[in-house]
Formats: structure tokens, C-alpha cells, sequence
């Protein structure tokens, strides 16, 4: 399965259905059918046993939902009230095609024409009780009948590769994660690995608080999309990584603080392998590491990143070589660890 | 000595996650009086004190070895270095400050807004000396950090001002409550924790597999008694403060009672604290696995997460012997 593929796949955090049946079908066949479990949170878990007895056992993480949107409700003239899944700032959604519902019921974010805006309106910045999922609805009847309160919505962006092996899709936070594990689960390794598709990563980092418990790693290292903010007017000091300069390994960030020698220990395995790779200037963003840190009687975490701008909208951008980079260390690490 | 103890410790350089120098300096310290020590994988020290009765209950007390600091976010062209606070940083007071990194590099933090704007975090940068990136390089790396240069002064008869006091005065405190007990019938576990500046990661785990009866977090509380501050009410040089409430936990009934109890018990001076914010590690031991009753014995501290943090020693004394008469009631 690539890449397109999976990023094409919707599933916000709480309806992980169709990206878990993908994962589970394609699990399966590259670790064996007894070695793929899904637990009560819907987390998919694949148990690789090491060649090696005494090694550590490592955790390989990625979430497989996305951001995306819930319907609330209608107003009387048949425009759909909806709700973020995820953390997705008001301002990159508006004039966004977007599907709804199991049907993919074609819709648009609208807002006011530029016309019709007052000096004040310009200022001002919509938020999602001024915005509405346009349907074609005639009434509220309508629309809620086609996506009553409680449907999901979802980016309608394909997937796009442009530039010099740049990629624009929506759902690359964490569809690249998602991605490298398949990659990784066609080898074998000298210590036992369980490679976990997590569910409920954005908006509370929920799945992983299960997997982690159930799993105990010694070790646990979590794939991500982070934010890269390398645009054009923004100091060195916040540009927190950039797309196409590796694979991004985190010292700490706002809900863990990888363990010191762990996180040295990957910057050492990096340069030997010659994986490109960077270190993330910042403390931005949560993630499941902190789960996995604070799961029982605790774990040594790292975090490693493919750097994506624009994230947690309809069209981030990553670069392909980074999504390389994060294979080859994450392999890296799991034969030298 | 109590206070020996204390500079030992205070010389210690540990931020949030680089907690093991203040572990080796304790392990040191402790080792002859305990009959067990672990390092767990967050980097908490786990000793044990048996006790003489197999019948008797499990005591953990929680005290962290970690202090508010720095990281290095971004160095640049210059040699300037771009930092994030670690744990509970106030912008206004890590102005002009002589800072350490682990190395051994000294520099100097220094905070400069534009005209007009409030200082905030991307306002600070730490000189080292440097003349450039590379030659900055040498030195630090991205992800290293930095605390406020460890010192400790004495003040009037029976204070001592230091950057780390919150909360080595406690590390010092339980390593002297391990020192003293002899042979107690309860066995006592001391957690040296890591991590609590930035959000009770350390005891978070180590409650979990300490798994205890009783649970007391040691820290330091915010204080009342300077001009222009008028909550809390605890006080220096009143006596150590059983906590009944803070932002991260209601304190048990019955372990509140019983180290009130315990004050009374020792004859010593004792202050009831409400604490409208703040937390300890005492919450991580109560919430763990099925919970257990847990508290919290505070040392009032002046200029809480600033670079001259100020305890009184005679809440330190009457801290030792709450602890001390604690344990033997139990």
C-alpha cells in the first residue's frame, strides 16, 4: 500500500473504520495473522518476535486517524453546523471542498463574498459558528437527512506529488507514520518490536493511553508528522524543521521529554547510517510518546518526524525523501538497538 | 547534618530529564541507610528502607530532584543561543541572569523585547561567549539545557537562598528522614523523582510500580508573608505546612489528619495550607492504579522558580520530626 493511498483513505480520530481495515489486511499478510490483534480501542497491534533473546522490547507508534469535522446540526435554510476533529484553525477551511458521511456527500465551506464585507468583517476571522457546510440542501429537513447530527466530514483533497519529490495531500500527520511501519514490518529484527496503528491521536491522544498500557515497551519510538513552519518570513528560531533536510529527532516537546542517551543514541545511529536527518529546533505539539513514557512503570521515549507544512489542513506538504529518512532510522535503530 | 545535606544537594545541576547528577549525588548519600536502590526508566531513584514488621505498611514519600531551566531551541549565526523554558518559567525574572549547562559552559540569559513589546519567551537568548554558530557548537548543541548557576547564601540566622531549593530542600529532607529512622516497623519508600517541573511526569510512573499504602509528596509551597502578597497564608519559620488542597489533589483525610497528628505528637509547630494553585507529586501517588490515600508535607518557600528561592531551617527541623513521628504512628 503507498502512500496516495493511505492518505486517501478518511478517517478522523473516532471513525478509524476504513484506515484500520486497510492496515489490518495489509498487517496481516506481511507479520502472520496470529501476530495482528485490535484492542478495545480499536488500536491495531503487530507483534514481530526478535532473532535475538535480551533485547529490549521496542514499540514502533503511529496514529492512523486524521483531523477532519462533525456535524452539529442545520439551520432552517439547509446549511450544515459542523465542529473540528482535531485542532484545524477556522481560517484554512473556508472555501474548501469537503465530503460528507459514509455517501461522500459532495459539500463547500463558504463564507461571505469579499463584496459584501464590511472594513470590520475583513478584520475579522470567522470562526466555526460562522461557518457552514454548503450541501445543496434546500432546508434543514434535507440536509439532515442526507448527514444527520453526529456524521463525519472530511478534506476532499487528492494527493498530489509536485517539485522535486515534494508531496501535497491532506492526512500526512500521521499517514506518514502509518507508512514506515509497513515498510518496516516486511523485515525481521534482533529484538522483539510491536508496531502499533494507534486510534484518537488528535484531539486528546486517547488510543495510545491503551496500547501503551497493554504493551509496556522498554522502548518506545514514536512516528509523526510534525510542523514545519521553513516559510518565507519566519526567523530561523521558529522555523521548528525543514522539509527535505531528513527525518526530524526530538530532544522534548510540549507532552514529553525524550530520554537524553536515547535520543543521543539516535542522532549517533543517524550519522553512522548516513540517514539525513535534523534535529527539531522546538517544543511544539503533543503526541503519544507521552503515553507510552507514562504508561505503567514507564519507558524511554523518542520521537522522529517527517517535517509537514501546513499540517492539520486539506493540503500539508511533506517531502518524500524525509518519509525515506524516517524508514531508514527507524530500521536503523531496531537492528542496533 | 540537615543543612550539610542541603548544600550537597543544592550544588547539584539537574533541569527536568537530566535529573542523574542529583541521583548520584543522593545514591552517595543514602546508600549505607537504605537496603535497596533503583534507577527506573524515567530516571526516578526508588530506595528502600524495610521494615521490621512484615505486617506493616508500605510508606512512599515522593520528593523531585528536578528544577525549572532551559533548552536550547536554536543557535544562531552569531552564536546567540534561542531557549524554551523547562517547567515554570517567569519571563519578567530570567532577565540578566548567569546561567550553566551540564558541560561546565557557563553564559549569561538576557531577555530583549523591541520597544514595546512584553517580554515573552522568544525574547531570551543565552550569550556563551561565542563569536558564531560553530564556535558556539563546540560547546552546546540544540536540546542541551541550561539552569540558573546553582549558588546557595545563608540569610539572617536561619535562612538559605538557592535557585534549586524547590525542591532539593525535600530530596534533602527525606535523605535525612532515611538517615535517622532506625529500624522502623513500617517500610519506607523514598522516590527521588524526575520530571515534576513539567507536569509530574517522574512520580507519575514510580507511584505505579512502588505501588504504596500511604503516600506523601514532600515540595515546597508558595509563601505569604512578604510585602504585597496575600495568599496563601503559610509562613517561614512557623513550621512545616500539611497541605489540605492544591490544584493536583485533595489530600486524603486521613493522611492530612495524621500528620497534623504527628506535629502534635512531636510537639512541634505546624501550619495548615490551601493552596488555590499548584501541584506534587503527592497526586501521582494517590491517583495511582486502584488510588491510595495520600498527602502532602509542604517547606514554605519564598520567590518560588526564581534564581533565590528562600526556606527557613527550623521548617526543615520540624519537618524531620512530623516525618519521623509520622511513620512510627502509622
Amino acid at each position: 500500500m503507498d502512500l496516495k493511498q493511505l492518505c486517501e483513505i478518511h478517517a478522523p480520530a473516532g471513525e478509524e473504520k476504513r484506515i484500520r481495515k486497510a492496515l489490518l489486511a495489509e498487517a496481516r499478510s506481511l507479520c502472520g495473522e496470529e501476530n495482528v490483534r485490535i484492542d478495545r480501542m480499536g488500536n491495531v497491534l503487530c507483534f514481530k518476535k526478535g532473532r535475538e533473546p535480551g533485547k529490549p522490547h521496542v514499540c514502533v507508534s503511529a496514529h492512523m486517524d486524521e483531523v477532519g469535522f462533525i456535524i452539529m446540526g442545520a439551520t432552517e435554510d439547509g446549511l450544515l453546523r459542523f465542529r473540528p476533529i482535531g485542532s484545524i484553525d477556522p481560517r484554512v477551511v473556508v472555501s474548501k471542498r469537503i465530503l460528507v458521511g459514509e455517501d461522500l456527500v459532495p459539500g463547500v465551506i463558504g463564507a461571505m463574498a469579499i463584496h459584501l464585507q464590511s472594513a470590520a468583517d475583513r478584520e475579522r476571522v470567522l470562526d466555526y459558528d460562522g461557518l457552514f457546510i454548503d450541501i445543496g440542501a434546500k432546508s434543514k429537513d434535507e440536509a439532515l437527512g442526507k448527514c444527520p447530527a453526529g456524521t463525519y466530514a472530511y478534506f476532499d483533497t487528492p494527493y498530489m506529488t509536485f517539485g522535486d519529490g515534494f508531496v501535497c495531500a491532506k492526512a500526512l500527520d500521521d499517514r506518514v507514520g502509518c507508512y514506515t511501519i509497513l515498510e518496516l514490518l516486511k523485515d525481521s529484527y534482533p529484538c522483539d518490536v510491536t508496531f502499533a496503528f494507534v486510534t484518537l491521536e488528535e484531539g486528546g491522544m486517547r488510543g495510545s493511553q491503551g496500547a501503551a498500557f497493554a504493551i509496556q515497551p522498554d522502548i518506545a519510538i514514536n512516528l509523526e508528522g510534525t510542523a514545519a513552519n521553513d516559510l518565507g518570513n519566519v526567523d530561523s528560531q521558529f522555523q521548528v524543521c525543514c522539509p527535505g533536510q531528513g527525518v526530524a529527532v526530538s530532544f522534548m516537546d510540549k507532552s514529553s521529554i525524550s530520554q537524553r542517551r536515547l535520543f543521543q543514541k539516535m542522532l549517533a545511529i543517524a550519522r553512522e547510517n548516513d540517514v539525513p536527518h535534523q534535529v527539531k529546533r522546538g517544543v511544539t505539539g503533543s503526541n503519544d510518546a507521552a503515553n507510552y513514557q507514562r504508561a505503567a512503570s514507564g519507558a524511554l521515549t523518542c520521537v522522529l518526524s517527517v517535517p509537514c507544512r501546513y499540517i492539520h489542513s486539506g493540503a500539508s506538504v511533506c517531502c518524500l525523501s524525509d518519509v525515506d529518512a524516517q524508514i531508514q532510522l527507524t530500521r536503523a535503530f531496531l537492528n542496533n538497538v | 547534618m540537615l543543612r550539610d545535606t542541603l548544600k550537597t544537594l543544592l550544588s547539584a545541576w539537574g533541569p527536568s530529564g537530566n535529573e542523574h547528577a542529583v541521583a548520584e549525588a543522593i545514591k552517595a548519600l543514602v546508600a549505607p541507610h537504605v537496603d535497596d536502590m533503583h534507577v527506573d526508566a524515567l530516571g526516578n531513584l526508588i530506595v528502600q528502607k524495610y521494615g521490621s514488621d512484615e505486617n506493616g505498611k508500605r510508606i512512599a514519600f515522593s520528593a523531585h530532584m528536578d528544577h525549572i531551566g532551559f533548552v536550547v531551541t536554536d543557535i544562531d549565526e552569531n552564536g546567540f543561543l534561542r531557549v524554551n523554558n523547562v517547567g515554570g518559567i517567569n519571563q519578567s525574572i530570567s532577565n540578566a541572569r548567569h546561567v550553566l549547562f551540564e558541560n561546565g559552559t557557563e553564559g549569561v540569559l538576557y531577555c530583549q523585547p523591541a520597544k514595546g513589546e512584553t517580554p515573552a519567551m522568544k525574547h531570551l537568548f543565552i550569550d556563551i561567549g561565542a563569536e558564531s554558530r560553530t564556535d558556539a557548537e563546540q560547546n552546546v548543541q540544540i536540546g542541551d539545557m541550561a539552569v540558573y548557576a546553582p549558588d546557595c547564601f545563608e540569610i539572617g540566622a536561619n535562612r538559605i537562598a538557592s535557585p534549586a531549593m524547590d525542591d532539593r530542600c525535600a530530596c534533602a529532607l527525606l535523605c535525612e528522614l532515611l538517615m535517622y529512622l532506625d529500624e522502623p516497623k513500617n517500610t519506607v519508600i523514598g522516590i527521588f523523582s524526575t520530571q515534576e517541573e513539567v507536569g509530574l511526569r517522574g512520580s507519575h510512573v514510580a507511584a505505579y510500580s512502588v505501588a504504596p499504602d500511604i503516600g506523601v509528596g514532600l515540595d515546597v509551597t508558595a509563601w505569604g508573608d512578604t510585602p504585597e502578597v496575600k495568599l496563601p497564608s503559610v509562613q517561614l519559620g512557623k513550621g512545616a505546612a500539611v497541605k489540605f488542597i492544591d490544584r493536583s489533589m485533595i489530600a486524603s483525610p486521613s493522611v492530612r489528619d495524621a500528620l497534623l497528628k504527628a506535629a502534635e505528637d512531636a510537639g512541634v509547630p505546624a501550619q495548615r495550607e490551601v493552596l488555590p494553585f499548584g501541584g506534587q507529586d503527592g497526586a501521582s501517588l494517590q491517583h495511582t492504579r486502584a488510588g491510595v490515600p495520600a498527602g502532602c508535607l509542604s517547606i514554605p518557600c519564598r520567590y518560588v522558580h526564581s534564581p533565590v528561592e528562600v526556606i527557613d531551617m527550623r521548617d526543615m527541623e520540624s519537618a524531620l520530626r512530623i516525618l519521623l513521628q509520622f511513620i512510627e504512628n502509622a
